[in-house]
């Protein structure tokens, strides 16, 4: 053992708060505390509607149960056609996203070039599909084409991002050899980069299919076509059987092409 | 011949790496570069092939200036210097063969390098020096399942199929086990001979670049302090390169620690 007067005296140690300035910090709380009481006092919780709700749900969904498979056949046209549509809405548009990535990656892009990448895919991402699906029906009116419009965008704007990201974040060590060899800019894009980015380009594209075959039933809603229309037609004609029948098949297509996606995007790594 | 003149490579404003650097590479020799992290060599063989551009000076290769170089005259120039990089930076997805074919990237149209159609003469070659360096069972073999010392071997082939008239090499055994290191030195030393081309080799093991090459350059603080033979390379001039640096700054606190309690068994 060593003497313990030849220590030093203990030291303490507390982990450093997240914002250093005391006031700043009580502040912050305070701050946040006094907006969640203002908020909630100045909602106004109408309980009485709260209240008469309650039947009226139990109406519907009593008058769902037994689901009704009765229009099959309206069903799986519906289906068919959500499918179409979020197929070729993942193809157009993660074809679409890769050019747009690679501009709008900092790494590899010039600044201008660079900018007008970003604002494109950031213009494609700042609305909700529901809001591109009602421009899109009043410009090319009602029907799966203003669906795939809109899937396409979406699409384009989510995978272009997420592939811009994961350009940024390439081995550059490997665009430094293939730039020795004197190759050029599109060699260099083609054996420096898209092989690093490849696996994830994939998975991102699974992914998109999944999320654009939920969407293209949201999209439906406001006329995009596929399901969507179908319930929505549904709803409007009181027939809650149906509608419930339709929610039911849209529920496992989902479960079944996340079980699908997700087996897929194991297997690419 | 490789004609470097008062190289000057500067980062912002006041780091200067390079402070006018001469070097001339007239035969087809070995050089190795030794010299402290920091000292410049990597920036000097990255300014070569303009990786690095550098502030001012004069680099010619064979007669032709290589500094001023824009676009398709820069790449026509960089297809004909080879590049062995410290961590191989090979295309991990790909296969040998792909790896090694990307060497002619300078050479082949867009079209041959996506659909992967290159010349016979190529592929023929790529054949050739893979049997060269032991590595043509590999061929279609994905890259990152090969061990540091074959992914070496890909490296310096993928060099060579460029054709060069100047091979550098950037600490090309830094990454490797001692064993692997040495077999690369050899490699590049007798691939040198045999295609009489001229190589320029960073290195840190100064018993590897006396053994392996015909001449050694010592860089310090962007400045050459040694030029000559290996044999002439003594304790002295390693002192000159190494020696000295920042010995009251390493953080060493001896006896500090001493006074901690022992762990309990």
């Amino acid at each position: 053992m060593t003497p313990a007067q030849t220590r030093a005296p203990e030291r303490a140690w507390h982990k450093p708060p997240f914002i250093a300035n005391p006031l700043l910090r009580y502040g912050v709380l305070a701050l946040l505390a006094t907006y969640l009481i203002w908020a909630f006092g100045s909602l106004q919780f109408n309980w009485e509607r709260i209240a008469d709700g309650w039947p009226r749900a139990g109406r519907i969904f009593g008058g769902g149960f037994p689901p009704s498979f009765e229009r099959f056949d309206l069903l799986l046209t519906g289906f068919k056609e959500s499918f179409q549509i979020a197929v070729l809405a993942t193809l157009f548009g993660v074809m679409l996203s890769i050019p747009f990535a690679v501009m709008a990656a900092r790494n590899i892009a010039p600044l201008p070039v660079y900018l007008l990448g970003r604002a494109t895919i950031i213009l494609a991402r700042s609305f909700h599909p529901v809001i591109v699906a009602i421009l899109f029906v009043a410009a090319v009116g009602f029907g799966p084409l203003a669906g795939i419009l809109t899937l396409t965008l979406y699409s384009l704007g989510f995978v272009g991002k997420l592939l811009a990201e994961e350009i940024e974040e390439i081995d550059w060590g490997q665009v430094e050899a293939m730039k020795a060899t004197g190759a050029g800019y599109f060699a260099i894009l083609v054996y420096g980069i898209f092989p690093q980015v490849l696996p994830r380009q994939v998975g991102l594209s699974m992914y998109q299919l999944d999320s654009n075959l939920r969407a293209s039933a949201v999209v439906g809603i406001v006329g995009a076509g596929g399901i969507g229309s179908t319930l929505m037609n549904a709803f409007g004609r009181y027939d809650y059987a149906f509608a419930f029948a339709i929610l039911l098949v849209i529920i496992a297509v989902i479960l079944v092409s996340e079980g699908i996606s997700g087996w897929v995007r194991k297997k690419l790594w | 011949m490789l004609e470097i003149s008062n190289l000057v490579k500067r980062y912002g404003h006041d780091e200067v790496v390079l402070k006018g650097l001469d070097l001339t590479v007239e035969d087809n020799s070995v050089v190795a570069i030794v010299g402290a992290s920091g000292a410049g060599k990597s920036t000097m063989l990255r300014c070569i092939n303009r990786l690095v551009e550098p502030t001012s000076g004069s680099i010619k290769l064979n007669g032709t200036e290589l500094v001023n170089l824009k676009g398709r005259a820069l790449r026509r120039a960089r297809r004909k210097i080879g590049m062995v990089f410290q961590g191989f930076n090979l295309i991990d997805r790909l296969t040998v063969m792909e790896n090694v074919l990307a060497g002619r990237l300078g050479y082949v149209t867009l079209f041959q390098a996506i659909s992967r159609r290159y010349p016979q003469p190529d592929i023929e070659r790529a054949f050739v020096l893979m049997e060269r360096v032991g590595i043509a069972h590999y061929a279609n073999k994905r890259a990152d399942e090969l061990s540091g010392g074959e992914r070496q071997r890909v490296g310096v082939v993928r060099a060579l199929m460029q054709e060069p008239e100047l091979l550098l090499a950037d600490e090309p055994t830094a990454s490797l086990d001692p064993r692997t290191s040495e077999q690369i030195m050899r490699l590049l030393h007798d691939l040198a001979r045999e295609l009489s081309l001229p190589v320029l080799i960073n290195i840190h093991n100064v018993a590897q670049a006396r053994a392996y090459t015909e001449r050694i350059v010592g860089l310090r603080h962007g400045r050459m302090i040694f030029d000559g033979k290996p044999a002439d390379f003594d304790e002295k001039a390693l002192d000159a390169i190494y020696g000295g640096i920042e010995a009251s700054d390493d953080g060493n606190q001896r006896g500090v620690v001493a006074g901690l309690p022992a762990g309990e068994p």
